[in-house]
């Protein structure tokens, strides 16, 4: 499909690196399990967002990839606020399901975790993000067996065709233990690399 | 007492995920909520649920939280006279 859309930035985070627009910015030592290289970037980067460290492994990578994303976007704030989410991954929220699971396990030591469980829905990272930088755009999410470009083709293109969004973050953020895995993406009618479903996939499957 | 004080900060800060803040950041007489550790009301559950799985207390009136939840003072004073473990 044709999408007259173009990629503004993207960002991938694997195997203990991060890059931006293919550039590697972030690699850190391969021993580390995620939450501890989550937590060296972040002091690294001194985000200053002490909500982070409440967040499950789910959202703090999508957190991570939207600061990076966001960072080298640098969008005015009238942009952001009404900016479209389509994310979409494979475990859903499973990593933090099992972990909640662990509190009401045993019955003769059950104690079910409030912080834990506001996390069992995939979702919730969208909201984080959205929380982060304002944006009050539609959104959605996604779960599928693999990166399906098509969908999120489909979606995005929609929601900017139809003016809902300039602006739209997609792409595929998943966490399961300690396997991870975010490539997330800008997509608008600005800029010069051009956008389709072929395109992002190859941009997938070679960053 | 002031053990137990202490140990509720080390609790408080590991449960909740404190992450920048140490056992000498906690005055005994800081508002956990509102403007002092800046604490939410998910977090107030969490607290609710340590006081019953550390100490054996069950919280089941909003209000009584409400009162206990006021400092790491009122706290370990409220702990030391209700605990049952």
């Amino acid at each position: 499909m044709k999408t007259n859309l173009n990629i503004i930035t993207f960002c991938r985070i694997k195997n203990h690196s991060i890059s931006i627009n293919g550039k590697e910015v972030i690699q850190k030592d391969s021993q580390l399990t995620f939450s501890e290289f989550a937590k060296l970037v972040y002091k690294e980067k001194a985000f200053a967002y002490p909500k982070f460290f409440k967040m499950d492994n789910l959202s703090k990578l999508g957190f991570l990839a939207s600061e990076f994303l966001f960072e080298k976007a640098d969008l005015d704030a009238h942009i952001k606020e009404n900016i479209g989410i389509v994310l979409s991954n494979k475990s859903a929220s499973l990593d933090t399901d099992r972990k909640y699971q662990e509190t009401i396990n045993d019955k003769a030591n059950y104690f079910p975790s409030p912080a834990v469980f506001v996390y069992t829905l995939a979702n919730i990272m969208i909201g984080e993000i959205s929380i982060k930088h304002q944006i009050k755009g539609e959104n959605a999410f996604f779960v599928s067996d693999k990166f399906n470009e098509l969908l999120l083709e489909q979606y995005t293109v929609s929601l900017i065709q139809n003016k809902k969004s300039s602006h739209v973050l997609c792409g595929w953020i998943d966490v399961d233990k300690d396997k991870y895995d975010a490539f997330m993406y800008l997509v608008a009618k600005e800029g010069t690399q051009n956008y389709s479903k072929e395109i992002i996939k190859n941009i997938y499957t070679t960053n | 007492m002031d053990a137990l004080k202490k140990e509720l900060k080390e609790s408080i800060i590991e449960q909740l995920n404190l992450e920048d803040l140490n056992v000498d950041d906690i005055a005994d007489d800081d508002a956990l909520f509102g403007d002092g550790l800046g604490l939410d009301s998910i977090d107030a559950l969490e607290l609710i649920v340590m006081l019953d799985k550390d100490y054996g207390i069950k919280l089941t009136d909003p209000n009584e939280g409400k009162a206990v939840f006021v400092s790491i003072e009122v706290l370990a004073k409220y702990i030391s006279e209700h605990r049952t473990k």
